[in-house]
């Protein structure tokens, strides 16, 4: 039993070192799968990412006239705190507010010069409300209408941009949507081609499967170096994806950085390299095993 | 022994490759198949070996009913059955020793074994100094030495030659039948298919012929008579 397992394993690499340039054309079949593949998981990240980011930036910010007291404010921030979507407010004083309006400006002497001028403080205390997705706004809104407040509230700042986040809330669900229609596509291509050329790969060894029947072998002892071989293809293609992913992430990720800052999806890259790598194996091993095996198959009736 | 039993076998509706044919085949003994092609004689190869199932009828190999034989069971009789054809069907990955050695690895030898007969068998077609050639380095007569070292060299009961010298020149083909008498003489039943009347003519063993897919003659140190000659 041990002598056939090293025979097999042993004919498996010299069937891998002798088919040469079908070896070859199987790796990089494999290779531009893997590599479709990776580059769709880095899209479908950075979409993700975008969606994230523009989630965090949606809030609704709820300005006080200026006589109402601190505590009825913080009873109002309480009360918003238990409306459903809500994910964290924060309640900004008359003072704290100077405050970072003077950081703001504080290059800025006309408006520096007219604060002085002003002698008090004209701004208004406020509370920023941060929600986990734009479409529970109305949830919010429906709450602040409530005529307990009326008298409190000065402004509400959503009513002015309101329609835009939710305009770009649907849009990019509706492309991430769209975006996993065009990735599901793209991998069935990807996948078909790696699955054909492997299917030619074992159709052009056809006789020599049926020879090795007539000449008594048994199905396992045929299959066997096929099985070896595939993993050996699969192991180099995802290795060398990994090695063409590696450069390019390093040059472009600062200038995608630029378009979605924190991105950062060269260290994305790097820190997740046993889950990409491990990914890609896995999925190579169970595309060039599958499809040999299926191959084999239709030879192995003589 | 072998043992056809009125053994039909029909590809497709129209086409009756043979017509009930039966014969016995003991130990030690060799026999050759002729006929014009088409006659049936690769066909009764192919169903003894279990690459074709009959029709009808029966083919037996002492306790082996090869007509029923299941998928998993084909390996071990075909440890037991050599086989060369016209078309030698060598590994062309494999250089010549390799595939000599293909046929005892496939059948579990040790590699004690296997380092053992393979230069003995080599040895034995004269084929020791082309050990380490591709089948693609080698000519017709050495190509057909390579396959019959590979289809002996796990000492099967049973050798079946389909149309050996088909491809050969009549020096080389004289070459390949002194084998096979040779290897006949060391206690194989050789089974041999050819439509060379010459050959056979000259071998004075038995000799089955066929036409249209049935038996027509079969004698002792008989002679290959054409119907229409």
């Amino acid at each position: 039993m041990f002598t056939a397992f090293n025979r097999v394993i042993k004919s498996g690499f010299i069937g891998f070192w002798r088919s040469g340039w079908l070896s070859l054309a199987t790796i990089f079949m494999l290779m531009l799968t893997l590599f479709v593949l990776a580059g769709l998981g880095f899209m479908v990240r950075s979409a993700d990412y975008l969606l994230m980011t523009l989630q965090e930036k949606v809030d609704v910010s709820v300005y006080f006239k200026p006589e109402v007291e601190e505590g009825r404010m913080l009873r109002v921030k309480e009360q918003l705190l238990l409306v459903n979507g809500v994910k964290d407010i924060e309640y900004v004083s008359r003072d704290e507010a100077l405050a970072r309006f003077r950081d703001q400006h504080s290059q800025n002497e006309v408006i520096m010069q007219s604060l002085e001028e002003l002698g008090e403080n004209p701004l208004e205390a406020s509370l920023n409300i941060r929600a986990h997705e734009a479409a529970q706004f109305d949830a919010i809104a429906a709450f602040l209408e409530n005529k307990n407040y009326e008298n409190d509230i000065d402004k509400v700042s959503y009513t002015q941009n309101r329609d835009a986040i939710q305009k770009l809330a649907a849009i990019t669900r509706a492309v991430r949507k769209g975006g996993l229609v065009v990735v599901a596509v793209l991998a069935a291509i990807a996948i078909l081609v790696s699955f054909n050329t492997i299917r030619l790969a074992i159709y052009a060894m056809r006789e020599e499967i049926g020879v090795m029947r007539l000449v008594g072998a048994s199905n396992w002892f045929i299959r066997g170096p096929f099985f070896i071989e595939s993993i050996l293809y699969a192991v180099i293609a995802s290795a060398l994806t990994l090695g063409i992913w590696w450069p390019i992430l390093q040059k472009y990720s600062p200038a995608f950085d630029r378009i979605l800052p924190g991105l950062h999806l060269f260290s994305y890259f790097t820190s997740n390299m046993l889950l990409f790598a491990g990914g890609m194996v896995g999925v190579a091993i169970l595309l060039s095993v599958v499809s040999s095996a299926i191959a084999i198959g239709r030879y192995l009736k003589v | 022994m072998i043992i056809f039993d009125h053994v039909t076998k029909t590809y497709g509706k129209k086409v009756k490759a043979l017509d009930d044919v039966s014969f016995e085949i003991h130990n030690h003994e060799f026999v050759a198949f002729v006929g014009k092609s088409g006659a049936g004689k690769s066909t009764i190869l192919k169903l003894l070996i279990g690459e074709e199932h009959p029709t009808k009828g029966s083919v037996m190999l002492d306790e082996v009913v090869v007509s029923q034989i299941h998928e998993h069971q084909k390996p071990a009789l075909r440890r037991r059955i050599g086989s060369v054809f016209q078309d030698y069907r060598l590994l062309p990955q494999k250089t010549v020793q390799e595939n000599v050695a293909f046929a005892m690895e496939a059948a579990g030898r040790a590699q004690k074994e296997v380092d053992r007969d393979v230069p003995r068998v080599l040895d034995l077609v004269e084929m020791k100094d082309k050990a380490k050639r591709f089948p693609h380095e080698l000519s017709g007569g050495e190509k057909q030495r390579a396959a019959i070292a590979r289809a002996i060299v796990n000492r099967p009961e049973i050798l079946i030659a389909d149309e050996p010298t088909g491809n050969l020149d009549i020096f080389h083909a004289w070459d390949i039948i002194k084998l096979l008498l040779k290897i006949n003489a060391l206690g194989t039943t050789v089974l041999l298919a050819t439509h060379d009347y010459e050959v056979v003519n000259a071998l004075k063993r038995r000799v089955v012929t066929l036409e249209e897919g049935r038996i027509t003659r079969d004698e002792e140190k008989g002679k290959y008579i054409l119907s229409d000659k």
